[in-house]
């Protein structure tokens, strides 16, 4: 089975995100860029069926910094084979055209099944699984946490809120929005990355000019406002204590 | 003339019976010793090297003198008892064996006659008698007292052996002072008062006719013998090997800084997957064991009901290294990845142990495959993915690690782009956690009124590595130890200073670049002991809190610095009060080794808990002094669980030193 | 091209989700500013019923019995041929397990362009959408021409897209459904927990900074003393120290109480979408910088291991004067 996992890299939340100087995007002199945590679980979850039932894994990611280290890692966890998409990625690319740039690689690939995020925080366009699926030709489902491959179809767990799940068929060959793995990501050592370091290879494809079509362009980007932030109480935990009984009386709830 | 009897009353067939028996035992010995030497050729080298002297020191002090052992007074008196008496018993034998066969047949003369002869029988007669006191001993603790550490041993078969050994040695010296007083009953010799034992016992004789007395003299002679020899040739299969295997692990015990664990492999699992793995040196551990169980005794995990105890281990891989291949897996059902998890590193257990096995190697060898394997739980991961990331545990950006300077008036150095002559490496807790913010600004204070020309590496600090390392992500550690010496090596520093011992450790012993280069690494306690002492910081006010101090295992167990802080906290004006359980024999408080990153699991009794309450038991202690941010973290949050009464507060050495500023 | 906005409408076994009430919300901004209507999208099967308290001008309804409940390729068919046919000012969809899985085909199957995640309509009729986990908003124009849009919960109250009187259904055609390639089996109905936390008026939550599965005691005193329930963000339900039915989020279920309370919560967005209509919001979290601050009315920064046992006491002491 040809299992093909499309990475994606993200804005990490830990750092002070800011607005760069056109008020339009987001200032990268900072920025550090790591791996989408549900692409993360894609990947796992790919793993994951390798394990159980055999087949190959190919791991595709975006030509950025970083992405090195998140393809060495998905083989030292038993990626087959690595694949960078390479371009200019300088001024942003949308989902849609990564989508567009990324279709045409994985026909080549001959996927029976495209695992990737169900969504990412830095999108604007909508998710990239379902531009893919488009694509490609292939049927696409989302928010899936779980499945288990027959003959030529998938029966997938799809996540509704509320803690419902619905069981659902898709024909095969499928896009897949992964929204949990079935176990958590594993952890890989440092010293197994550090191997497949050296053992594995990075094979690198060059994009055609990107296609931003889809995508609307930002007229202004901005941190939210500070007015509409908490009022926090000060003082120590008996100050704080004595202040909320006084809030939690004047809400009615004491 | 006083002289030995020999073989008297001793028909001629049992004299040759007994050469006979004695040659058979000497190879069935020598075969079995050479049978439990051969397994430990299964292991890795363990490159011992030198060190000689301190190696013949050791087995001088430690296996002959057995100084540890006798740290605790009822099993010290039992076994060196035991061991005096036994191997006097045994030495005797031996002289009298060449007294007889060697100088009387070859050169013509025997020694042991006369004034020689006499001080020979008493000092056997006395000290055959410390044996059997001894082991009088060890039959009431093990079957009367039954302590906890002495139960449960999970070997089968393990019971048995132990009542049977026992009983095997007091029939060996019970039968041999019988077979003595039976003689001087019968030959009635001038000088039976230099055998005080077997004197008495022969006035037990007094009333049997001698026929009779002389057959039993004999019956007992050959009951006495053959235990003997049995005795002496099942040596190598049953606990009693220790005899030998105990001096040849001491002798090849680890002579290197406590901290030094086995050097991983570089290619494939860096780990111990299973028994072959393991270096040589290890297996010899598994098999010097004596399951005394002092190790258990000692261990924060085992006291809070972890399921870990040291002991249980050790027994468990002597019993898989011997057990003919019966397809257990090393990994799951010899050993439970939860007993690994369990451990802090306290090191109490290498500590405590009389035959110096190394169950923390083994802890830690053990746990890089489950690293490997991927077997940790998700708190774990989450950590170790964050010191990869980061650099830091939390998860907090690089860029946040200074933030703790922000308040501070005068600008801390950056060592980074100036040369300074103390180079203060912080570490992640006192960097990243509020609450612990305010005791590393109290130390900037502290270093500016010394006059201290001090910096520190501001966001290019990264985890030192300790604990990544003794949680078994090797390549992390080296990972995190190739970022912080790309740093150091490129500033200009006298020495390092750091406030936390998990750091201290790591710098000191595993960091190539500050190993024995003339630059010092110290720990705070030790910097403010050496200004305070100096006259550099001059402490204005007299404190008068009654303190316990609290030895941090890194520091104290690891790297004997227990002077220091206490010489700290007396010119602070405060009087000292010890735990039962300080300086070497302090207890941990459960943090090291990752487990502050872990899944707690289900606990007993938190060890920090434990070790509030016991300084709460204390008269009139006001103040809990740490020497380590994970310490403050762990005993202010027992203290709210453990000892509400708000009369004790958890305070760190510097915030002591800052008040008496 | 029509002036009107349609908004795709969800629904799960029988019930309208609250989205479409926001989705509707948000319509009316877009619809009067561009000078056409709002029309609702419902797709289902014997199900014209629910359109009854849409706040919308008409409600387009198509009935089909592989419309019963949500498929992907179904409703991609039928808004597709929609969109071909009336190419509307805009079409609304959820940000949401339904609305997500149909949005961004269409905009590559039609090639119209989507935006995610929008939020509110700003003031001169731009869409603010939410990324980056909430820390950054940015404004979108709409397009000259349909555009897609999805939505996410939190700018709009539900209530806002609800009317009093029943908006006109108008029955079309459905396309043809057959060959689907994505196909629904059966729903797996959640364990039934011990408590609906959807009903609690008082709910003490706890995420991550909770730490251990043994702290969870502080919070159950606390919600003990308040009379109210313990539920959580996604870290904890996931460690397994509490179930699925107590889960507050996307995947879990959205509360209205009066009060929430937030111990040791980063305030993720797919946590905090789903308690946007709690009355009061109090959160304790050791970094002031928490998106959790965004949404509470009151907040505190003390470690909620020495805040909580105090609160609890002094609740206690309250109640009992």
């Amino acid at each position: 089975m040809n299992i093909v996992v499309v990475v994606k890299l993200v804005p990490d939340l830990v750092e002070e995100l800011t607005v760069d100087a056109s008020g339009t995007a987001l200032d990268t002199s900072w920025l550090r860029r790591i791996i989408n945590e549900f692409d993360d679980h894609a990947v796992e979850q790919g793993i994951l069926l390798k394990e159980r039932s055999g087949g190959q894994v190919t791991v595709l990611a975006p030509d950025v910094e970083g992405a090195d280290d998140i393809l060495f890692t998905a083989a030292a966890k038993g990626a087959d084979r690595l694949l960078k998409l390479s371009g200019d990625f300088g001024s942003g690319v949308n989902n849609h055209a990564l989508a567009r740039a990324l279709s045409t690689t994985i026909k080549d690939l001959k996927a029976d099944l495209v695992l990737t995020g169900v969504q990412a925080h830095d999108d604007s366009d909508g998710p990239i699984g379902p531009l893919l699926a488009e694509f490609l030709g292939m049927a696409y489902l989302g928010y899936v946490a779980g499945l288990s491959v027959q003959e030529a179809k998938v029966t997938a767990r799809k996540e509704y809120p509320g803690g419902l799940v619905a069981e659902m068929e898709v024909d095969l060959p499928a896009v897949l929005g992964i929204q949990a793995s079935e176990k958590p990501p594993r952890y890989v050592a440092v010293s197994k990355v550090r191997q497949a370091m050296q053992t594995a290879k990075l094979e690198s494809q060059a994009a055609p000019a990107w296609d931003m079509s889809g995508g609307l362009p930002v007229a202004r980007m901005f941190q939210p406002e500070a007015a509409s932030r908490a009022t926090l109480i000060e003082g120590d935990a008996e100050a704080v204590s004595s202040r909320l009984v006084e809030i939690l009386k004047e809400a009615g709830v004491l | 003339m006083p002289f030995r009897e020999t073989f008297w009353n001793i028909p001629h067939w049992a004299e040759i019976g007994q050469y006979v028996v004695a040659a058979l035992t000497i190879v069935v010995f020598l075969y079995g010793t050479f049978l439990r030497f051969r397994r430990l050729r299964a292991g890795r080298p363990a490159g011992r090297k030198g060190r000689f002297g301190a190696r013949l020191w050791s087995l001088l002090t430690q296996a002959v003198g057995q100084f540890r052992t006798a740290q605790e007074p009822y099993p010290g008196i039992m076994h060196l008892g035991i061991f005096w008496g036994m191997l006097a018993l045994l030495a005797g034998t031996a002289l009298a064996t060449v007294d007889w066969d060697v100088t009387r047949l070859f050169f013509g003369f025997q020694f042991l006659e006369g004034g020689a002869y006499l001080v020979f029988e008493l000092i056997l007669d006395v000290l055959g008698l410390a044996a059997l006191v001894g082991l009088a001993l060890a039959a009431y603790r093990r079957y009367v007292i039954k302590p906890v550490r002495l139960q449960d041993i999970p070997l089968p078969g393990a019971a048995g052996e132990d009542a049977i050994v026992l009983l095997a040695l007091l029939f060996v010296v019970i039968s041999g002072y019988l077979v003595e007083g039976l003689r001087i009953a019968i030959l009635r010799p001038d000088w039976a008062n230099w055998s005080p034992v077997g004197n008495a016992i022969a006035a037990a004789f007094a009333s049997m006719g001698e026929p009779a007395a002389r057959g039993l003299h004999v019956g007992v002679w050959v009951a006495h013998g053959l235990a003997a020899f049995t005795l002496l040739a099942s040596m190598p299969f049953t606990k009693l090997f220790h005899i030998v295997a105990a001096p040849v692990n001491i002798f090849f015990a680890p002579t290197d800084p406590p901290a030094t664990l086995t050097p991983a492999r570089t290619e494939g699992d860096p780990g111990v997957k299973v028994l072959k793995d393991f270096t040589w040196k290890q297996l010899l551990d598994f098999g010097t064991c004596i399951r005394c169980g002092r190790c258990q005794d000692q261990c924060p995990a085992y006291a809070s009901g972890l399921g870990l105890s040291p002991r249980d281990l050790m027994v468990k891989l002597a019993g898989h290294l011997w057990e003919k291949s019966n397809g257990r897996a090393l990994h799951g059902q010899v050993v439970k990845p939860e007993e690994l998890w369990a451990c802090s590193t306290c090191r109490a257990c290498v500590q405590a142990c009389p035959v110096f096995t190394d169950q923390l190697s083994t802890i830690v060898d053990l746990r890089r495959h489950l690293v490997i394997d991927g077997q940790m739980d998700g708190r774990l991961q989450e950590a170790l993915a964050n010191l990869g990331r980061y650099g830091n545990s939390f998860g907090q950006s690089e860029r946040a690690r200074a933030k703790w300077t922000q308040p501070i008036q005068t600008k801390i150095k950056d060592a980074r782009r100036e040369p300074v002559e103390v180079l203060w490496f912080l570490g992640d807790y006192a960097s990243y956690n509020a609450a612990l913010s305010d005791v590393s600004r109290k130390t900037a204070e502290i270093f500016q009124r010394a006059g201290l020309d001090f910096g520190i590496l501001y966001d290019s600090e990264r985890n030192a590595g300790n604990d990544a390392r003794r949680a078994g992500e090797e390549g992390l550690f080296e990972m995190l130890r190739e970022k912080n010496e790309a740093v150091l090596t490129k500033c200009t520093f006298k020495s390092v200073v750091t406030t936390d011992p998990h750091t201290y450790n790591a710098l000191k012993h595993e960091y190539p670049s500050l190993v024995g280069n003339g630059r010092p690494v110290m720990h705070v306690a030790e910097l403010m002991d050496d200004l305070i002492s100096s006259g550099r910081l001059k402490l204005g006010k007299r404190l008068n809190y009654r303190v316990t101090y609290h030895d941090p295992c890194y520091l104290g167990r690891y790297n004997g610095v227990y002077r220091a802080p206490r010489r700290v906290i007396e010119a602070t004006g405060c009087s000292l009060v010890e735990m039962p359980r300080h300086g070497a024999r302090a207890f941990c408080c459960g943090a090291g080794g990752g487990r502050i990153w872990m899944d707690e699991g289900t606990v007993k009794e938190r060890p920090s808990e434990s070790r509030i309450r016991e300084a709460m038991a204390l008269d009139g202690v006001q103040v809990f002094a740490v020497a380590c941010p994970k310490d403050l973290t762990m005993y202010q949050d027992a203290l709210k669980t453990a000892g509400p009464g708000g009369r004790m507060a958890v305070r760190d050495l510097i915030e002591l030193v800052h008040e008496a500023l | 091209m029509s002036q009107d906005v349609y908004v795709a409408i969800e629904h799960v076994q029988g019930q309208v989700a609250d989205i479409s009430y926001v989705m509707l919300r948000a319509a009316r901004e877009l619809a009067t500013r561009a000078g056409g209507g709002v029309v609702a999208i419902l797709m289902g099967h014997q199900a014209s019923g629910l359109a009854e308290a849409m706040a919308a001008d008409r409600v387009i309804y198509f009935d089909h019995p592989a419309l019963k409940e949500f498929t992907p390729e179904a409703y991609q068919r039928v808004l597709a041929g929609l969109i071909h046919d009336d190419s509307p000012r805009a079409l609304l969809l959820g940000n949401t397990t339904i609305g997500s899985d149909v949005a961004s085909v269409l905009s590559a199957r039609l090639g119209i362009p989507l935006v995610s995640s929008c939020r509110t309509v700003s003031p001169d009729g731009k869409l603010v959408v939410q990324t980056c986990g909430g820390k950054i908003m940015a404004e979108v124009e709409l397009a000259a021409t349909t555009t897609l849009v999805t939505v996410i919960p939190g700018g709009y109250s539900p209530e806002e897209g609800k009317g009093a009187k029943a908006p006109e259904v108008v029955t079309r055609q459905a396309p043809a459904l057959e060959g689907l390639r994505v196909r629904l089996s059966k729903y797996i109905e959640p364990e039934a927990g011990d408590v609906d936390i959807s009903k609690e008026s008082v709910l003490v939550a706890v995420g991550r900074g909770i730490q251990q599965e043994g702290n969870l005691e502080l919070a159950e005193e606390l919600a003990k003393a308040l009379g109210g329930t313990v539920c959580a963000s996604r870290p904890v339900v996931d460690q397994g120290w509490l179930p699925v039915s107590r889960l507050v989020g996307k995947s879990g279920k959205r509360v209205n109480p009066k009060l929430y309370l937030a111990l040791g919560i980063s305030g993720a967005p797919e946590h905090v979408e789903a308690l946007t209509d709690s009355e009061t919001i109090i959160a304790v979290n050791t970094d002031p910088a928490a998106p959790i601050f965004s949404v509470a009315k009151y907040g505190s920064t003390v470690d909620l291991f020495e805040l909580v046992p105090v609160l609890t006491e002094r609740i206690r002491g309250a109640k009992t004067s």
